[in-house]
Parts: structure tokens; sequence; C-alpha cells
């Protein structure tokens, strides 16, 4: 069966399709990552895009189980690849990626020119795009949406310590709030594998409110303009009141930004890959980060300082308060997919709790 | 200003080839921006880094503890770097170290500290490091005599690997599964480096690499990683390589490169470093195999691969600067700390000429064997790996491609590792074999089974569908599936040749076809960032999978230079220096150069060597593509060895536009029948020849002319199929043997003059006028192929008399043929007649060497002389001599009889300065790999005129207080002469100890074996005859052996003249 990719400028591709075959609209993003498809596709943060792979072939190693997901389904809207690979080969592979797909309705194509489709992103921008098949269907602008809204988790669950401590800050019992905005599991992972004691709640609720006494609060990443949450940011903002330590993760940075004065805006076809360089400011250190974000921090809030600074474009990459125990990163220390290298972040956060 | 010493590999050889011509470059181009004096030492005169524009000294000196020492007493360098050239590099390095000599002569060592090098290289210290970090790595003991290997494998059970320390290339390392195999193998090990590690065989393991570089700043990137084909137990250097990985998920992908970033932290290296892992693929276990604290063959494979200049960035780094100081020389924009992303593959396929060796192994492991390598680079795998197939060029135009005659052989060359096992599984699921069964017994992982299934799949379907494929009277499709089909078959890697033979249609028809149906490949670039960045890159590469292309064409500035190809025998970095230079001095004219090649071991496919770079192959079909893309005004196909100059033909036929020669007068060149006449109207003497398609009447001249005499096929690369006929018997045979291996064209035969001297001549012409030229002269006498010969310059062994006729033929054949460009001619020369051999209308292998050795590049006159513009030169006879010697891998292929013939089986050269002969030569030998440990030698002298022209040398060694051992009857002649010997038994005489056990006894450093006429042949290798057997053991021991008597006489002279505190220490500036 073959679909069509249809962009806003007009632009009409054909592809053979591997998923779902029904139509769907969203905003077309490319990413550079060369491993970790599963996780790249339940990333919330894709909610409401389509997304085209620039590494060529997909498949290769099928799904892993769901426990190996970044949440709980599939988040992206479409997919366009180069070369689908429907014979996997891997001990992990549970069903192909083709089933995967079809099983979430979620439309894919092989499109043999992605690069074509990445450079015409990377000239115009990040487009509105859809895939459709026998009938047509309208473009959809996810950013107008409340992304976060459809990711976040609609009540608090609580995640307790492992019984069996891991080497790591085991000194005394912490509870963390985390503000899901579209948290990827990795992000909760690393928390708890840091003996501390989670609280996971939505993205409009008030941590103020909860009983526990609270040692600190990470705000996730998660989907979209990070004005869409203004619940979160008056969060965020009451919370540096009370002087509790936060720590901000991609769209988390975006929004500790915005509570503590500052602006972001849109870049124009955003940072999505795992072969980020980011310097840490007045050090020599440069660090290579996962990345998935349109958003980034333009006016550094008063009273912080740039933290991190992409050493490709120059863009702001996190932000650390200069007194108090606030601060955040525009990368994803938490990985999954992509590089390890910054999983000190979550140890530099949890030293100040 | 800092002075740097930079250690290059010397000789390529198996195991450590061109790649460090590469490392070496950029590392001398990284180290001049930052204002430093680099002093070079590396005896590899064919290369790119020992050119003029390169270091600022070249010192053409062996690269050994001794020589380097007096070098850095002379030229008090500051620092020293030993991580660009190789294994050798690495080696001394290590020696000066342990010897204090850096530190008493406060050379400070760049990098990595030494003690981490020490660490990485010594098998048993690198397993406890990494153990005290918590890294596994396989279980294993180091041994250091049989005894106690034998058991620690008993402890470990069968199946175990052996490795031996401190060794290049994995050599003498291989996988025992019982007792007898694990003897013969720990036993070569232990002959070879005095430990040994045993460790437990981890079967089917996946084997993947990391290439790291870290700053002093401790900032670290992974810049690749890579997935070998074939699993764990054939080395990675004989392993068909991926890049990226293609079967890890994410959570493995970052285990293994989270544990290569600790591992490098841990030992503070800086700069740039390999780390192998064997990954197991029913868990996540996985180990350590080794690392490289320096630049190696993956890493050159890795900075082609992905576009980011590792040996440059390493350059920088070990000066101190930081990852995110470094520009990434590809975008211009970013910096190199960054981690490329690919939006396309690789596949590397190593380069094996293993039957070229007569009586080697065919078998392949865990040691390396393969000569060169080529790399293909596509949007999937099965594009990448079928252009690779082709890039081999050994004629094979996919992986469907193979002459397996039945089933049987088809699953012994899938359940034995050779060179073939790629063409083997693509037969057998042709013949629906379970793909299962074959990933049972080869433990490739079943995604790529299901790749190369797919390839075989897609040529079911064509010769399916064949007859309602095209209607070729019409030139029309018959459906409209068609299209879509060969849309397909291209864009799985078919050749338009390919689907031609399958089709029963010419190239040119299907080429029109899919021209006509507009199917052609796009032009993409290799950018490091997979498009997210708009990159200044020239670096490009075809695919099908596109519809759009990167870069416009550049027109008719443009001039497209041919490169060499894979690295084999009788093609090398000769032909790649050769190429750079030609591409570079195109400039001048205000041309562009567009280079194709698809080595990755060579320099003119480094970034910066010419205006565009087509990582592509160099056959008819893709080169014709791009000529086409590009609108090139013209292409130069005669400076990059055979490779090019075999489409030279077609493609000139096609319509291209060749700088030099016009094609009518190469035809005149290469047609034997037209050539000979020719040289009969100038009235050029060349042996006796004629060429027959009857075994009758060829051995009806053989008669005639009498024996010995020459056989060769019309096609000739490195004297495939070659070979000297001493009588009848032998004659019937080769004629045999060359129309087995599918000769289609008929076999010459020549009179085979014994005794003459081979004579080369090097030259330049312009419109027939010659414009530079250069004489050297081979130690051996012809019958030696010029590939093995030791050659001399100047040409001080021809007469004044026969150099005036060999300059006078020179002039006449270049008018004659109106040569425009590069041409080599072997004379012989015998009684002060001169005859004509060969002429090649292209630039020949000792091109680097005359051009260094004059002082003029001939590269340079080259382009001159295409433009019209070359200057006549005329070159002095010079004050000191030059010998360029051969290096030989034979230790590295079991089996092979390691004897010069008229078949090139050497795998690179070194060439040394000196005052005379016998001094350069003596630098030459040292510096490929000659050491006398004792003064012993074993002397086997075949003949009554071998024996009478040896004598005198062997006064000179016994005089020297050299110990003899001889056998019968030399010892007899000797004893005659009144020279006293050891006589020592031959292994058929029954008497013990014989021969073969002196030299395994190590009693002897030094074995002369000259045999009478026809021991050099095939037959001796497959008989094992008691030349063989003693020639074998000597190279199996790593004793030096000579089987030459004139180059024999040359050694022994030099050895009497000279002690090795006598050869100077002179640059190459000093000299020229």
């Amino acid at each position: 069966m073959f679909g069509e990719l249809i962009l806003k400028d007009g632009t009409k591709i054909e592809g053979r399709s591997f998923g779902y075959g029904e139509g769907s609209a969203g905003e077309l993003v490319f990413a550079t990552g060369m491993a970790g498809y599963p996780e790249s596709l339940t990333d919330p943060s894709y909610e409401g895009q389509i997304l085209v792979t620039t590494y060529p072939i997909l498949g290769s190693y099928g799904v892993p189980d769901k426990k190996n997901w970044e949440s709980g389904r599939i988040h992206v809207k479409g997919l366009i690849v180069n070369q689908y690979i429907d014979t996997p080969s891997h001990f992990e592979s549970k069903k192909t990626l083709s089933t995967w797909l079809k099983e979430e309705k979620i439309p894919a194509l092989e499109v043999p020119d992605t690069r074509y489709l990445t450079q015409l992103l990377r000239d115009k921008g990040a487009q509105l795009a859809k895939i459709i098949f026998d009938k047509d269907i309208s473009f959809h602008d996810p950013n107008i949406d409340n992304l976060v809204d459809q990711v976040s988790v609609k009540k608090p669950i609580k995640y307790t310590r492992r019984v069996s401590l891991s080497a790591k800050g085991q000194s005394k019992k912490k509870t963390i709030v985390l503000i899901d905005c579209g948290v990827k599991q990795n992000i909760i992972r690393s928390l708890i594998n840091r003996n501390a004691d989670l609280i996971v709640v939505p993205w409009d609720f008030d941590v103020l409110k909860l009983a526990e006494k609270i040692d600190g609060v990470v705000i996730s990443n998660g989907p979209g303009d990070p004005k869409m949450v203004d619940t979160t940011i008056v969060v965020a903002r009451k919370l540096m009141d009370y002087k509790i330590p936060i720590l901000g993760i991609c769209l988390g940075n975006q929004i500790l930004a915005l509570a503590a004065g500052g602006n972001t805006y849109k870049l124009k076809f955003g940072h999505r890959g795992q072969n980020q360089p980011c310097t840490e400011v007045g050090t020599k250190r440069t660090f290579i980060t996962t990345q998935n974000h349109g958003y980034a921090i333009g006016k550094i809030p008063k009273g912080f300082k740039p933290w991190f600074i992409n050493a490709n474009d120059h863009t702001n990459e996190g932000i650390i308060h200069e007194s108090m125990p606030f601060m955040s990163v525009q990368f994803h220390p938490e990985a999954c997919p992509g590089p390890v290298d910054t999983e000190w972040i979550f140890d530099k956060f949890l030293n100040f709790l | 200003m800092k002075s740097i010493l930079l250690l290059g590999s010397g000789a390529l050889k198996i195991g450590q080839a061109g790649e460090f011509d590469y490392s070496g470059s950029q590392a001398i181009k990284a180290f001049k921006e930052e204002g430093n004096r680099v002093v070079l030492i590396n005896p590899n005169i064919a290369t790119v880094q020992t050119s003029k524009d390169m270091a600022d000294k070249v010192y053409f000196l062996p690269v050994t503890p001794e020589f380097v020492t007096r070098v850095i007493k002379k030229e008090k360098p500051d620092a020293i770097a030993l991580s660009f050239g190789g294994q050798t590099a690495l080696n001394c390095g290590m020696d000066l170290f342990k010897s204090k000599i850096l530190e008493r002569h406060h050379v400070k060592v760049l990098g990595t500290p030494v003690e981490s090098i020490i660490i990485s290289e010594d098998r048993a210290m690198f397993s406890d490091h990494l153990k005290k970090i918590g890294i596994p790595t396989p279980e294993s003991e180091a041994a250091e005599s049989y005894g106690e290997a034998f058991k620690i494998a008993k402890k470990l059970k069968f199946p175990v690997m052996i490795r031996a320390g401190f060794a290049l290339g994995g050599q003498k390392s291989g996988i025992a599964h019982n007792e007898a195999e694990f003897k013969e193998i720990a036993t070569a090990a232990l002959a070879f480096a005095p430990q040994i590690l045993v460790e437990k065989y981890l079967h089917h393991y996946k084997e993947i690499e990391y290439e790291v570089v870290r700053d002093n700043q401790d900032n670290c990137v992974t810049v690749c990683n890579m997935e070998n084909f074939d699993p764990l137990g054939i080395h990675t250097g004989e392993s068909i390589v991926i890049a990226p990985s293609q079967t890890l998920t994410n959570y493995e992908y970052h285990l293994l490169r989270r544990v290569s970033i600790k591992i490098v932290r841990s030992l503070g290296i800086i700069g740039e470093c390999n780390v192998q892992f064997a990954l197991d693929p029913r868990s996540h276990k996985y180990y350590v195999i080794e690392m490289n604290a320096r630049l190696s063959r993956s890493s050159a494979l890795a900075s082609k691969a992905t576009g980011y200049p590792l040996a440059y960035v390493a350059g920088k780094l070990i000066l101190g600067k930081t990852l995110n100081e470094v520009v990434n020389e590809v975008t211009k924009v970013t910096q190199a700390a960054f981690e490329p992303a690919l939006d396309y593959v690789v596949v590397k396929i190593p380069r094996w000429d293993i039957e070229k060796f007569m009586g080697a192994e065919e078998k392949i492991g865990s040691a390396m064997k393969s000569v060169g390598e080529v790399m293909g680079i596509g949007r999937t795998f099965e594009e990448a790996v079928q252009k690779a197939v082709r890039m081999l060029d050994t004629g094979q135009q996919g992986v469907t491609e193979n002459n397996f005659p039945d089933e049987k052989t088809i699953w012994h060359y899938i359940n034995t590792p050779t060179p073939k096992r790629l063409y083997a599984i693509a037969a057998g699921l042709k013949r629906n074999f379970s793909l299962d069964k074959i990933y049972e017994v080869t433990g490739i992982d079943r995604w790529f089974l299901y790749r190369i299934k797919n390839i075989v799949d897609a040529e079911d379907e064509l010769v399916k569908s064949k007859k309602r494929f095209f209607d070729s009277k019409r030139n029309t499709w018959v459906k409209m599936e068609s299209r879509d089909l060969l849309l397909k078959l291209k864009r799985l890697g078919f050749s338009d040749k390919k689907i031609a033979r399958l089709t029963h249609y010419s190239e040119l028809v299907i080429r029109n076809l899919r021209i006509k149906n507009n199917i052609r490949p796009w032009v993409f670039s290799i950018d490091t960032l997979a498009g997210e960045f708009p990159a200044k890159t020239n670096y490009l590469y075809m695919t099908y999978w596109g519809s759009h292309n990167d870069v416009k064409p550049v027109g008719r500035k443009s001039v497209i230079v041919l490169g060499s190809g894979p690295y084999r025998i009788g093609s090398s970095v000769e032909f790649d220096w050769t190429a750079v230079y030609t591409a570079k001095n195109l400039t001048k004219y205000g041309k562009k150069s567009i280079v194709i090649n698809c080595n990755p071991e060579t320099v003119s496919t480094d970034y910066d060597m010419s205006g565009r770079l087509y990582f592509e192959e160099l056959t008819f079909e893709r080169v014709t593509d791009i000529f086409e893309y590009e609108k090139s005004e013209n292409i130069i196909v005669s400076v990059g060895g055979q490779t090019p100059n075999n489409i030279a033909k077609s493609l000139s036929e096609y319509g291209l536009k060749l700088l030099g020669t016009k094609a009518e007068n190469i035809d005149m060149a290469e047609d034997r029948k037209k050539f000979s006449e020719l040289l009969d109207r100038l009235n050029i003497r060349q042996p006796v020849w004629n060429s027959f398609s009857s075994l009758v009447t060829a051995l009806r001249f053989a008669g005639k002319v009498g024996y010995p005499v020459l056989i060769r096929p019309s096609y000739v690369l490195s004297g495939a199929a070659m070979n000297i006929c001493y009588n009848e018997h032998e004659l019937r045979l080769f004629i045999k043997k060359a129309t087995d291996i599918g000769f289609e064209h008929p076999v010459t035969i020549s009179k085979f003059i014994t005794n003459a001297r081979e004579v080369e001549l090097d030259g330049v012409a312009q419109d027939g006028e010659v414009k530079v030229y250069a004489l050297a002269n081979h130690i051996e006498h012809a019958g030696v192929h010029s590939g093995d010969a030791t050659i001399v310059y100047p040409a001080e062994r021809v007469r004044y008399f026969s150099g005036v006729k060999i300059v006078e033929a020179t002039k006449a054949i270049s008018r004659a043929l109106k040569i425009t460009g590069p041409f080599n001619i072997q004379f012989m020369v015998k009684d002060n007649e001169v005859y004509v051999i060969e002429l090649n209308l292209r630039a020949s292998r000792t091109f680097p060497f005359i051009s260094k050795v004059t002082g003029v590049n001939f590269a340079e006159v080259i382009v001159d002389a295409f433009y019209k513009k070359a200057k006549k030169y005329r070159i002095e006879y010079p004050k000191y001599v030059a010998v360029k010697a051969p290096q030989f891998s034979f230790a590295r292929l079991e089996g092979a009889d390691p004897v010069l013939r008229v078949e090139m089986a050497s795998t690179g050269e070194v060439a040394c300065f000196g005052e005379t002969a016998e001094e350069a030569y003596l630098k030459s030998l040292l510096a490929t790999g000659l050491s006398l440990e004792n003064k012993s030698a074993l002397v086997t002298i075949g003949g009554e005129k071998n024996k009478m022209h040896f004598a005198e040398s062997i006064w000179k060694l016994k005089n020297l207080g050299f110990k003899l051992y001889a056998t019968n009857h030399t010892h007899k002649f000797l004893k005659s002469k009144g020279v006293n010997t050891i006589k020592v038994g031959k292994v058929y005489e029954g008497s013990r100890p014989n021969v073969v056990d002196i030299i395994e006894g190590k009693k002897i450093s030094l074995v002369i074996n000259l045999s009478e006429k026809g021991d050099g042949n095939s037959t001796a290798a497959e008989n094992k005859s008691d030349g063989y057997m003693i020639r074998r053991a000597t190279i199996d021991n790593n004793i030096a052996l000579f089987t030459d008597l004139n180059s024999s006489r040359l050694f022994v002279n030099a050895l009497d003249k000279y002690r090795i505190e006598d050869l100077k220490i002179k640059s190459w500036d000093e000299y020229i």
C-alpha cells in the first residue's frame, strides 16, 4: 500500500506504507539519532509531531517489551523513514515495528529521500504536514493545542525508593515531586535509582497542597510551546517563592525560565538528536547530549546565569540560579535514547537537597 | 616554535598498511598549523607524508630504537608523537621510553602517557586494569611457555583463543578447538612473541568497536561505532564491517559507549583510541577484547565513514587543544566536540590476494591476511555492500556473483571462513538453504542474512520477469512495473552490468534504458551532521535512494582523477601518491580536481586533498555517471595504477575525454601484436615472442626458441598467472592453469633470457617529446617481478653504452606513440644488447621513488605535460645512491612459499639513501625488519653457477665471524674451497638435527637459500620441496631469508663494508 506525505508548502511525496493505513496530521520534524527508535517514538515530547528519521534504516531490532519504553504508547503522529526493516533481529524483540505502529494506529511511510525532507525543514523551518491514503484530511497545528494536558498523568502517583540501596546518595531519604508535563520513564528511573521517593503529579497540580514534606521538585520534559502551560509556570513561581529546589528538564527548563521572568522563542527547526554538544559555561567541558525540543530560552531571567551553551549554534542549553538551588537544562540528562554523559545533573541536583 | 619528531610506520605490510600515511599526513598538517617544525622518520618513500610539502625534515631511515635515537641526538626535538605510525612507531616509542632515551634527551611524549600505552599493550596488565575498574574481559591467562599455556587451555576448556602479545594485526593468533590445533597455534605464537594469552572463546559473540577521542580537559566523544558482519573470531581487519552498528539497541549502544569512555578516562588517553568489544547476541553480557591507544586501521575507516578527521583532531588534541577549540573542517561552522550523525551506512570489505601466494592457506581467522580494503557507502546495507563488492575489483559484480559448482561446495564455503563466505551465503540463500542454519554455522547475525536474502530475492524476481522486462528492439518497457523493478534493483545496488548479464543484454543497453527512463543516481554529501547544518563539504557519494542532488555540477573547469582503488599486491600507496599530486597540481591550470576513489586507507580520500571527492566505485558505470553529472572537461586515468587503466578504453569509447596519450596510441602500446610491430619498425629489440590459443602451436614455438620461456596472459596485473617454464612438462601445466582461471584472451609465450639485467625507465613526455626521465636498475636478474625487485638509483650497473641505447629507444617509442603524460618502460640488458620487455602508458609503481630520489616531482610534470607547459629537465648524475627494497608479509600467510618469482608477492616497499648502494641497501633491509641477533647463518646453494658466484660472499661471511651451517652439497663444495661449515641434513635425508631443526632451534639468524631454476614455481609449494621447507621454516621463525643470488651478494658486501653504527644519519635534504 502506498500513501502520501503532504507538506503545507505544497510538497508531495509518495511512499510505501508500513504502518497504520489511515491518515494523520501534525508538525513535521526531523531527528538525527542513529539508534533508539522505540525510545524516541514513545517520548511524549513528540506528541503531535510527524517524525522523519535522518538515519535511513529503521526497524532493525524490532520492538522491546513495554517496560523498556519511555511511556505507555507511541506519541508521534506519523513516521517517515528511508528503509523499513521487517526482519528484525534481536533477542529482546517482541514484535516488528510495523506491527507495533499498526496496533497503535500510527501511519508510517518509506520515502527514499529523507535527506531532502531534512534539508527542507532545516531551510524553511518545521512544517505542518499530513500523511494521507485514499481520503484527504486537513492540516493540524499541534502547537495550538495543550499537548501537555494530553500526555500528563491525571492524578498523583507515588513511587517509593527501592528496598535495595544503590551505591549513590543513600544517606537520607529524599522526597521529590515530579511535575509530569510528558515525562520520559527514564527520568523516573534515574531518580528512583538515586534512592528518592517520588510523587509524580499532573502538570496543573498545585504541588504545595501535598501533605508530604518535599525536598525538591523536578519539572519534566514535554511537548509543545511552554507558554501553553501557564498553570505549571504559576506553580513553579510559587515553588521558587518557597525556595524549594527545582530541576527543570527540557520543557521544564523553559517553564523555569518563564516562571523566573525570562522568555522563550521557537527555534527554526529545533534540536532533535543525540549528538548535540553543550559546553558548561565558564569551563572547557563539553558534553554530548540528547535533545528534543522546538523552543528555547531567549532572555535569561534575573538572578540566573547561563549554565550550558550549545557549542554548535550557541543557543542557551540551561540556566542556574546565582544563589538559590534552581537549575534547569534544555537537554536530556536521562538520555534514552542517546549518550549518558550528563547523568551527573541528577546527582548534582540531589546533592542540593 | 617547537620541534616535533613524528614516527612513521615504514613499509606497507599485512596488518599495517596505507592508513598510516593518512594519519601521519593529517598529523603533520595539524602540527604545522600550530607553528611547529616537524621531523619525520619513515622509510616508506611512496607515501604522501614523506613529500616536500609535508614534514619540514624527512629521514628515510628504519623506525627502530637505534636509528631513532641517533636522529634524536642530531635533531634534538622537543617532543615525539608515537600514535600515528601504527604498531611499529608505538613499539619503537615504548622501547625508547623504557631505555630512558627520551628522558635523557628531554623529549616529551605527546598525548597518551607511555605508561598507559604499556598497560594497553600488555594483555595481562590490561586485563588486570580493567578488572580494577569493574570492566569484564574474557577469562584468560598469559603464558610464556607452551607447558604453561596448555595448562591454562585445559582449565578454560576448548575452544580457546590464543593471542600473541605486542603484535600487529593479530599476528599468530587463532582459535583452537582441540589439543592438536592448540599446539600448532600456541607454538607458532610463542615463536613470535615472548608472551601469549589463552582466553575463553566466546561463541558467536558480536564484535563491536568504538573510536574515542579525548582531550586534556577530560572531554570525550565517540566518533563512530562499528559492527562486524563476522562474529568474534575473525579479526576485525579480516571482517566485513558496518558503520554505524545495525543490530544494537540504544541500551547496548550506550552501554558500550559508556564503557569505552570509562576505559579511556581511566588510562588518561589523550588523542585517539579504539576499543573493541564482544557482545553476547543472547543477553547484555559483554567483554572488552582489546584497545589500541593510537590511530589504527579502524580509526582510518571511522574517519572516512563519518567525515570526521580523526587523525587531524588527535594531532591537535595532543598539542593541548580542547575539542571545542578545533573547528569541524567539514562543516566549518561547528567544532570537533560532537559525535557525527550518519544518514547513510558504510560497508567495509577487506581485499585479499591469498591466491597470489603459492601454497597459502585460504582460511581466514583471528590473524590478518588481507592486504587492503574498500568502503561502500549507501543509504541501505544492500546498496553499500554491493558497491563494496565491485570496489574490490576482483571481477564480482555483486554478492550474488559466484561460481560454486554444487551445494557441497557452497556449504563448505559457508562453514569455513574464507574470502568467499559472503558469496557462498548468497549462493546458499539462492538455493533455499535455511537462513537459521546459516546463522548457526556462521554466527553472522540474521539481520545481515536477511539483507542478503533481499538482494537474492530481487535478482530472482528479475530473472523470473526477464521476458517481460523490456523490448530491446523498440527500446521501450513492455510493462510499466518493469521500470519499478529496474529502480528497485538499482536501489539494491545492482550494477548495469549485472542486470545486463541477467537479462542477456549489453551493459550499454541497460544504461541507455535507465537514462531514458530517468533512473539516475543522486549526489549526496557526507556532512557529519545528517543534514542538520548546511555544510561546506566536498565529500560525496551517489545513491539511488534520493530525489535531489546536494551539490551543483562543477562544469567544464573540472577534471576527474581516478584513484587506485583497494591496495593489493601490485597496486598500493605509490599510486595514491601520484594521484594526490596530480590532483593538487591541477589547480595550477585553474582546474578543479574531482577525485574518485574507494579506499579508506588513502590520503587521496582526505577531505582537503581535492576540489571534490567522490567516495565511489571505479567502474565504467559510476565514473561515467559522475562525469556526466559534473559535466567535466577531462578525465585522467593514468595516475591510479591498473584499475583506472583497465576502464580507460571503455570510457574513451563512450566519449569521455582522456587527458594525455590518445586512446588509439594507448591501444597500440597495450596490444602486444601492434606494439611488437612498432618495435620492429623502430628497430628496437624485444625477446622473441608469440601468442597462442592452442597448446600444440605453443609447444612447437617453445621447442624452437628453446626453454626457458616466459608465459603470460594478455591482461597482466602484478604478474598474475605469469610464470617461467623450464621444460615442456611445466609449460603444459601452466597453459592448463592459465586457461582454467578463465582467460578468454590467448596466452603469450616469449623467450626468457637468463642472467639479464633489468632496467626501469620512468618518464613523462609531451606530444612525444620526453621531458623528464630517470633510469634505475634491478639488483636481481630479470625474472623477478619488478615490484619484488631491489631497485637502485642511479642505474649504476648499466654501462654507458647500454644507457644511451635505452634512452634512444625511449625517445623513439615516445615519438612514435606521441606520448603525453607518464610512462614506464622495462628494459632488459644482456651482453650489451638492449631489449624492451614492457611499456606502460601510465605512472608506474616507481614514480614516487623516482620523484623523491631525483628531486623532480614527476606528478607535477605529468600535469604540466597535459597542459602543454612541461619544461625539459636534465637530471644530473647524483652523488648518492638510493635503494628501494621490497617488504614481504610471508609470515602472515601460512603455507605461502617465500621466494622471488615473476609473480609479485611483496606488500610494500621502503627506500633509503646512502653514499654507496651497500649503505643504502643495508639501511633498507633494516627498515624492512632485518635483524641479525647472532652471527650464525645457514647456506644452501643449488646449482654450480650459484655456488661459484656466491663463493666469495661465503668467504666474507666467514671473515666477518659468522658461524656457518650448510647442507650436504654446499658443505662439500665449500670444503673444496677451503671454507669449513657445519653440515646439516636435509629433511628427506632423515638424520637429525636437520635444517629445519636448526632453524626452529633459532641457532641461526640468517638463511641464504639459493635454488637453481624451477624451484620458484608453484610446484615447489605443492610438493613441499626441501627448499620450500627451509624457506617456510625460516619465515615462520622470524629469521632473515635471502633467496636471490644478486641481492644476497649485495647484502654480504654491505655487511662487509658497514657496521650498523657506520650508517649515516642524514636527512633527505642533506642528500638532495
